[in-house]
Order: C-alpha cells, then sequence, then structure tokens
C-alpha cells in the first residue's frame, strides 16, 4: 500500500498528519477470516468490544453486527471470546 | 512614532530576563533551577506569588522535562518559556530536536556555563554552541541591556506564522547573569502590544480540514507522528527552508523594536565595530565583545585599522552578512569561548572559517580559544590577538591556527 | 465523587471509534483493544497525549493517523511531562479568555516502558505536581515496540531477548516492580487497575480516572501475542487469567483507600475459584522453559510471590 509521494513543500508543516488510518486497509494482513452463524449469535456485542482493530460494528438501526473485513486482521479474539461459540475462524480462500 | 519614555531599573542578566518575560505576557514556565540560571526562575515565582503575571508556573523535576512541558503548552497554543544552562540544556539535547521538530515557538535563556567534567559553574559557550545543530534559533548577547531587548524581540520571531521556530537567547554565565546593569525597560502596555497574541498557521489534517495549527479538540490534529525513509527527509529540508527565512524576519522584528526603544544592534544578524576600513578583526560571540570593542577604541586612537565583527545571531547564520562585513579584512581572528576536542578549534572559527573559503577575498583566519570555566577575560590577551594578527600580516604567514590565550602553558 | 454512569455492552458498542481502525498494530494486539475502549470512556473534548512505545508507533505511521482527537507525541521518558504542558496551557488559556471555558480532559498513554522505568522520573513529578490527567500504563510486561526486551514490569522467570531463558538461567531473575502500589504511595487521589477482559470494569475505572479533580493513574494489563508467544486469539482470555490466578488482581484506590474489584473480590471470597497459576503460564511460549525439570522450581516461586503479594493485597483491602 503506497501513498503518492509529495515533496516537501506540498505537506503539512510539522509532520501534522493528513490522512485518517481508515484509508489504510489493513484486511489483507489475515489468514483466516472469522464467519459468523446468524443463528447461534446472540448480539451479546462482546465481539465488537473485543476486536483490537474495530472492525466489527455493531449497527442499531439494523440491530445486527456487521464484520468489516477491510480491517479485520483475521486474529480470532471474536472467536475465541464468543460466549455460544457463533463464530469460527475459516482459512479465507476458502470462503 | 516617538520615543516613549523608558524605566531605568538596576537589573542583572537574570533578572533581565525574568523581567522580559513577565512583561511579555508567557502563559507557561515550565523550568528548573541551574546555576548561574536561578535567579531566572526564583524572580519569575516571586512575580507569580505577588500576581504581578498570569502565568502557569511548573516546578518541573528536571530539564527534561521542563522543556518537554514548554513544547506541549507551546503546541496547545500557550506562549512557553524556560531558561537553563550547562548540563540542564545537555539533559534537554533530545527534546531540542523534538521541539524544533514540531515546530513549537519556545522561547529559553541559556546562562551561558561550562559543561562538566570537571564540574564548572562559571562562563562558556560549550553548552550551547554544541545544540548549534539542533535547529533552534541562536542570538547570543553582549550585555544586560541586549538580553532584555532580545527576550521580547524572540516571542516575536518564534512566533511568526511563516517560521515557528524555537529561540534560545545566550547570555554569559555570571559575567552578565549576575552583574548589575541600568537597563532601559519599556513600558508593560507597549512591551505586550508589540509581542501580540499569538497567531497560528493553518495546516491541512487528516479529517481534511485546513484548521489552525495547535491542539484543539475543535479541530484534531496528530503531532509528532512516525516518519519512515519515505518522508523524514523532506519534514527535515522545511526546518531548513524555514532557517532560511529566519534571517529576514529577525531583522524585521529588530527593525520595529528598534523602532519603539531606540536600540539596535547592528542589523539584528551581525554587529560591525570599525570594519569598513579594517585591516584586522576579531570575531567574537558574546560579552567579552564589550572588552573588545574597547580594546578597538583604544588601537583606533592611535590610528590602528583594526576591528570587531559581533555575531549576534549565530542560527541561522548570517553567511552573506559576515561575508559582506569581513571582504576589507586581511587577518581575522576568531575568539571562541567553547572547543570541539579533536576538531581543530572551536565553533565560530569554524564557521567563518568555512563563509570565508567562498568570499572573493582570502584573509587569515585563524582562531582564539579563550576563557573556558570561567577564565578571566582582560583587554591584554585581545591586545595580544591584534599583535598577532598585525605580525601575520607582516610575515604572510600563519605560525599556529587554533591557539589558546589565558590558558597557563 | 463520581458520576456513576450506566452503560450496556451496546451502548459502548454504538459509541463511534476514537480510536479509528487501519493502525498497524499486530493481529491480537491487546493494548488495541485496552485503547480502543478506553477511547468508549471519554466524557467530552480530551486530548490524547503517548509515550514513543508500540501503541505511538502503530498508530501515526505518517501520514495516517489513527486518532479522533488530538494527539501528540514527543519522546519516550517524559509523557507525564507532555500531559503536564498541555495541563499547564489548557489551565491558563482558560484563565485568560483565549480559549473557550469548557473543560478539556487530558490523558497520557504509555507502555510499560514509558513508565516503570525511563518514565518513571517525569511520571513522579507531574503526579507529585498535582496535575489534573488520567495518565494509562497499558502493560505487555516489555520493551515490545524494540523487540521484546526486559522491563521493570516483566515478571518473574518471564523470558525477554535481554533476560533471555538459556540454559543455566531461566529468564528474568527479578520481580515485577509494584507501579500501582508507587503511585498510590504518591498520595494520587485515584489509582487502579485493570484488565481487557472486564471491559465493564476498565471503561468504568477509565472514566473515573478521567473525571477525578487530580492525577490517576490506571495500570491495564495488555497481553501481547507477539512478545508473550502466545496464540493470537488468546489475548483477551489470557487477560482473564491473569485476574483468575490473581496474578494481576484488580482493585481501586480512592485516596488512598484500597477496595479490591468485584472480579478480583469473588477470588477473595471464594478461594476455591483462584487458579492456579500454571494454567496462566502454560498459554505462553515465554514462560515454556518453566515446564522442563530444570527450571519448573521457577512455577513455585512465580505461585509464592503471587500468593503473598495477593495477601498483601487483601490486608490492605481489610480482607482476611
Amino acid at each position: 500500500m503506497t501513498t503518492q509521494e509529495k515533496g516537501w513543500k506540498e505537506i503539512p508543516m510539522a509532520g501534522v498528519c493528513w490522512k485518517p488510518s481508515t484509508q489504510y486497509l489493513t484486511g489483507d494482513w489475515k489468514t483466516y477470516k472469522p464467519i459468523r452463524d446468524l443463528e447461534k449469535c446472540t448480539r451479546c456485542v462482546l465481539c465488537v468490544l473485543f476486536c483490537p482493530d474495530g472492525a466489527i460494528h455493531w449497527k442499531p438501526e439494523k440491530e445486527d453486527i456487521e464484520f468489516d473485513y477491510n480491517f479485520c486482521k483475521g486474529c480470532g479474539i471474536c472467536a475465541n471470546e464468543c460466549p455460544v461459540d457463533a463464530i469460527e475462524m475459516k482459512l479465507e480462500e476458502e470462503t | 512614532m516617538a520615543l516613549v519614555k523608558q524605566k531605568m531599573l538596576a537589573l542583572n542578566g537574570d533578572e533581565a530576563v525574568a523581567y522580559a518575560a513577565k512583561q511579555s505576557d508567557v502563559d507557561v514556565v515550565a523550568a528548573y533551577p541551574i546555576t548561574p540560571q536561578t535567579i531566572i526562575v526564583e524572580r519569575f515565582s516571586e512575580y507569580v506569588a505577588n500576581g504581578e503575571v498570569d502565568t502557569e508556573f511548573v516546578c518541573v523535576e528536571s530539564e527534561h522535562s521542563a522543556l518537554t512541558a514548554c513544547l506541549t503548552a507551546a503546541a496547545t497554543g500557550a506562549r512557553a518559556f524556560t531558561a537553563t544552562a550547562s548540563a540542564g540544556l545537555a539533559l534537554m539535547h533530545e527534546i531540542l530536536y523534538v521541539t524544533s521538530g514540531c515546530r513549537a515557538p519556545v522561547v529559553m535563556a541559556v546562562v551561558n556555563r561550562a559543561l562538566s567534567a570537571p564540574i564548572n559553574i562559571h562562563c562558556d559557550h560549550s553548552d550551547s554552541m554544541v545544540e548549534r545543530d539542533c535547529g533552534w534559533i541562536q542570538i547570543y548577547v553582549e550585555n544586560s541591556q541586549e538580553v532584555y531587548d532580545s527576550i521580547i524581540q524572540a516571542f516575536k520571531i518564534a512566533e511568526n506564522p511563516g517560521l515557528l521556530l524555537p529561540v534560545m537567547v545566550g547570555l554569559d554565565g555570571f559575567t552578565l547573569s549576575h552583574t548589575l546593569e541600568n537597563v532601559q525597560t519599556l513600558p508593560d502596555d507597549l512591551v505586550k502590544t508589540f509581542v501580540g497574541t499569538r497567531q497560528f498557521p493553518l495546516v491541512t489534517t487528516h479529517e481534511g480540514k485546513t484548521v489552525p495549527f495547535k491542539l484543539d479538540p475543535k479541530t484534531p490534529e496528530t503531532i509528532g507522528p512516525l516518519d519512515l525513509h519515505d518522508y523524514y527527509f523532506e519534514h527535515k529540508r522545511q526546518q531548513e527552508e524555514a532557517m532560511r527565512i529566519a534571517p529576514k524576519i529577525i531583522q524585521q522584528v529588530h527593525e520595529e523594536y528598534a523602532k519603539i526603544s531606540g536600540r539596535r544592534y547592528g542589523d539584528g544578524l551581525i554587529e560591525p565595530h570599525y570594519l569598513e576600513d579594517a585591516e584586522t578583526a576579531i570575531v567574537c560571540v558574546g560579552s567579552t565583545s564589550g572588552t573588545v570593542k574597547t580594546v578597538v577604541n583604544e588601537l583606533r586612537s592611535k590610528r590602528m585599522k583594526v576591528g570587531l565583527l559581533r555575531l549576534r545571531t549565530f542560527r541561522p547564520l548570517p553567511v552573506k552578512e559576515i561575508t559582506k562585513a569581513l571582504e576589507n579584512v586581511k587577518a581575522v581572528a576568531v575568539m571562541d569561548r567553547s572547543l570541539s576536542f579533536g576538531g581543530h578549534g572551536g565553533a565560530v572559527f569554524h564557521e567563518i572559517r568555512h563563509i570565508l573559503y567562498d568570499a572573493s577575498t582570502h584573509p587569515y583566519v585563524v582562531n582564539y580559544i579563550y576563557g573556558l570555566g570561567g577564565r578571566d577575560t582582560n583587554p591584554n590577551l585581545m591586545h595580544k590577538i591584534y599583535r598577532d594578527l598585525q605580525r601575520i600580516l607582516e610575515t604572510q604567514r600563519i605560525e599556529e591556527p587554533v591557539q589558546f590565550i589565558g590558558l597557563r602553558e | 465523587m463520581f458520576s456513576e454512569w450506566k452503560f450496556t455492552a451496546k451502548d459502548i458498542a454504538e459509541k463511534p471509534d476514537l480510536f479509528m481502525s487501519g493502525h498497524r498494530a499486530c493481529a491480537g494486539c491487546a493494548p488495541a483493544t485496552v485503547l480502543r475502549l478506553i477511547m468508549k470512556a471519554l466524557r467530552g473534548p480530551t486530548i490524547v497525549t503517548f509515550a514513543t512505545g508500540c501503541m505511538e508507533v502503530v498508530s501515526t505511521i505518517y501520514p495516517y493517523t489513527s486518532w479522533k482527537i488530538p494527539y501528540i507525541h514527543t519522546a519516550f521518558e517524559n509523557v507525564a511531562a507532555n500531559a503536564s504542558g498541555i495541563e499547564a496551557a489548557l489551565k491558563i488559556l482558560k484563565k485568560k479568555g483565549r480559549i473557550p471555558q469548557e473543560h478539556v480532559d487530558v490523558i497520557a498513554f504509555a507502555g510499560d516502558g514509558g513508565t516503570y522505568d525511563i518514565g518513571i522520573q517525569a511520571l513522579s513529578g507531574a503526579v507529585e505536581r498535582g496535575h489534573d490527567f488520567l495518565y494509562v500504563l497499558y502493560d505487555n510486561e516489555a520493551y515490545m515496540n524494540t523487540g521484546i526486551q526486559r522491563s521493570g514490569g516483566t515478571p518473574h522467570g518471564a523470558s525477554t531477548t535481554t533476560s533471555p531463558a538459556g540454559t543455566v538461567i531461566p529468564g528474568k531473575l527479578e520481580y515485577k516492580k509494584p507501579i500501582a502500589d508507587i503511585m498510590v504511595a504518591h498520595d494520587i487521589p485515584y489509582a487502579a487497575t485493570a484488565s481487557p477482559h472486564y471491559w465493564k470494569d476498565l471503561i468504568t475505572k477509565a472514566r473515573k480516572g478521567i473525571e477525578v479533580n487530580g492525577p490517576a493513574f490506571l495500570h491495564v494489563f495488555a497481553p501481547c501475542p507477539r512478545g508473550w508467544r502466545s496464540d493470537i486469539s488468546k489475548s483477551i482470555e489470557i487477560s482473564h487469567l491473569a485476574v483468575e490466578t490473581c496474578i494481576f488482581p484488580l482493585w481501586e484506590a480512592i485516596n488512598g483507600e484500597h477496595q479490591l474489584s468485584a472480579p478480583s473480590k469473588v477470588m477473595a471470597l471464594r478461594p476455591e475459584r483462584k487458579k492456579p497459576v500454571r494454567e496462566y503460564l502454560q498459554l505462553q511460549g515465554r514462560f515454556r522453559h518453566l515446564f522442563t525439570p530444570k527450571f519448573e522450581k521457577v512455577i513455585d516461586e512465580i505461585q509464592r510471590i503471587t500468593d503473598e503479594r495477593w495477601q498483601r493485597l487483601l490486608k490492605k483491602c481489610n480482607i482476611a
């Protein structure tokens, strides 16, 4: 993932960052992908809270959870912590 | 503008610094005591205790934290000031670079004192000369009047939105810091108007907004990121660019201040003394320049064509101005109150010599290391230097480019 | 003294992340979870400042930043001095009417590197001066960002790159510096320990630390799968076991008065629930050498020191 290289005259002074990290998609890091069983899931949202990358979202308007695979690194914490084993880590190429 | 009535106060150099900072509406002072700067922090603490200033005074636990706190205070939008010397400046070393890298316009008085070991509390320039690479503007003063004037100017220079570089003002330890002088001071409101309130340049942030450069919850910014090899070089080039426009701003502020105070120090960058037709000249930094001036005046009364170039602004190095000032001089002695061990002389010598390498005329340039650890530097030594320079001109030879003067052999 | 903020998991889940996705922390990094959760505890305008370390590096690789709120980083050993400067500036600028009168919270974050060792001077100074800020220590028990070197927070028997488990020496011989106790000894109004498995407790304590007027210290246990050689999916589980074994008990000291937090209170009232340290150690490769005949006595020593510190804590909490 490369940024267009700007010269010293174009970048803001003092090293002030000019891109939000949400433009850096870390989802391609993963080998395993969390797949949620929609029936087992109780929407306890523990996975939403524990994800180190904030890659799982609670959508109150849908009253459901959404995985953002653009940022999921496949660590499996969500699967490990799910109290009802609703999440399975599957090899990405198989999904 | 007509000159206002100024109040003459008997102040030593440290007191003059504290007084100037007081009048400059400083917001945050974070400082740690070290001889010979202690009077600055003590006097300022008195101002705070008596409600004479509206300043948050943070009694930090080390100089490293002092400069850190000033840096982040400045980043938050405050006018920040600190003072130190010698080992304290050395302890700040890491943060000096961080301050200039973060473009925080901190103003610092450095009461020049020797570095250990052995420990010595007296004047020499080893503490701040070694920091000449850190990206701070460096101004060295000749007397307490000048330190009062320079501290006030420093805020205006540092905070210039097109510049935003920290400024250190060096005054000789004990010689200036602890000696009483008659200092003409401006009225409070005039100083306050002169320094004004902080203006902030605009930066574009990660939200895509162009907002004032400071930490403000309404306009979040990230300051002090990690640079990889793809951007660090460019950031440093930006700092260098700021240093390149600094001379103009220093001179501008100097001129503006001259209009309200009636006082000038050369052109703000260098102060030539009888250089127009001088054949030999001394280049000097700091209070010793005052002594050299007396010697020059004495020799001039005997029709000797001698002169002095006092270097006031050391960073940015006034290359053009120095080259022009020395263009007719045939032999130059650079006095250094610090030494680069194993480096063939002192910092000022290195820089003057390398500037003159590109000049159309190539005078003889020699170095005299003097006054280390507060060694008394009396006029006889300068007389000797001028005699040496004369001999160089007569023999067309330099016997020894780097010499020590005032040292017991 | 505190607002008694009540919230549910969904309340927290709904709050937008102020520590944004796209940071470059390792997969399974518990410190990242800790930061996300603490960012949910903010009550209003906040400025954060970081010490050099893992979280600082992964979240601010120029030109990207993961911080939705104002952020500054300067150096490694001085985050508490950073916070001091920010807090002083906010105070005086408000007094002079140069910024709006609303309160702005200041939070300083550092790892065990920037806290236990190189950062302790600035931290001690800042809390002695009584600045109003929250200091969060995310403790992954070694200088992780520079390559897993031991810190004052590394526990006894752990293998790090500067205290490696060799054939003669079984990892770090020294013990974990009781940093939170040191902070309590500074007479600060609020000090607490937390662990990300107990997310509600962590968020509540972060909010309390923010609300307290004066210095607050929050010591958060934050497993690092990379440095601890543990399964990347088990970082939160390990932070659970740490409490269940009483290796990392959860407590608060409010104006110096200790009280156990619910998860550790359970261990005190039901000692049969307390798990042996073995269960915690066996999940981590940094303790793997202890499961050999030569060094297995170290496990007993770890159990001993854990129990001793646990008993000391119970005494402070007035529990027999």
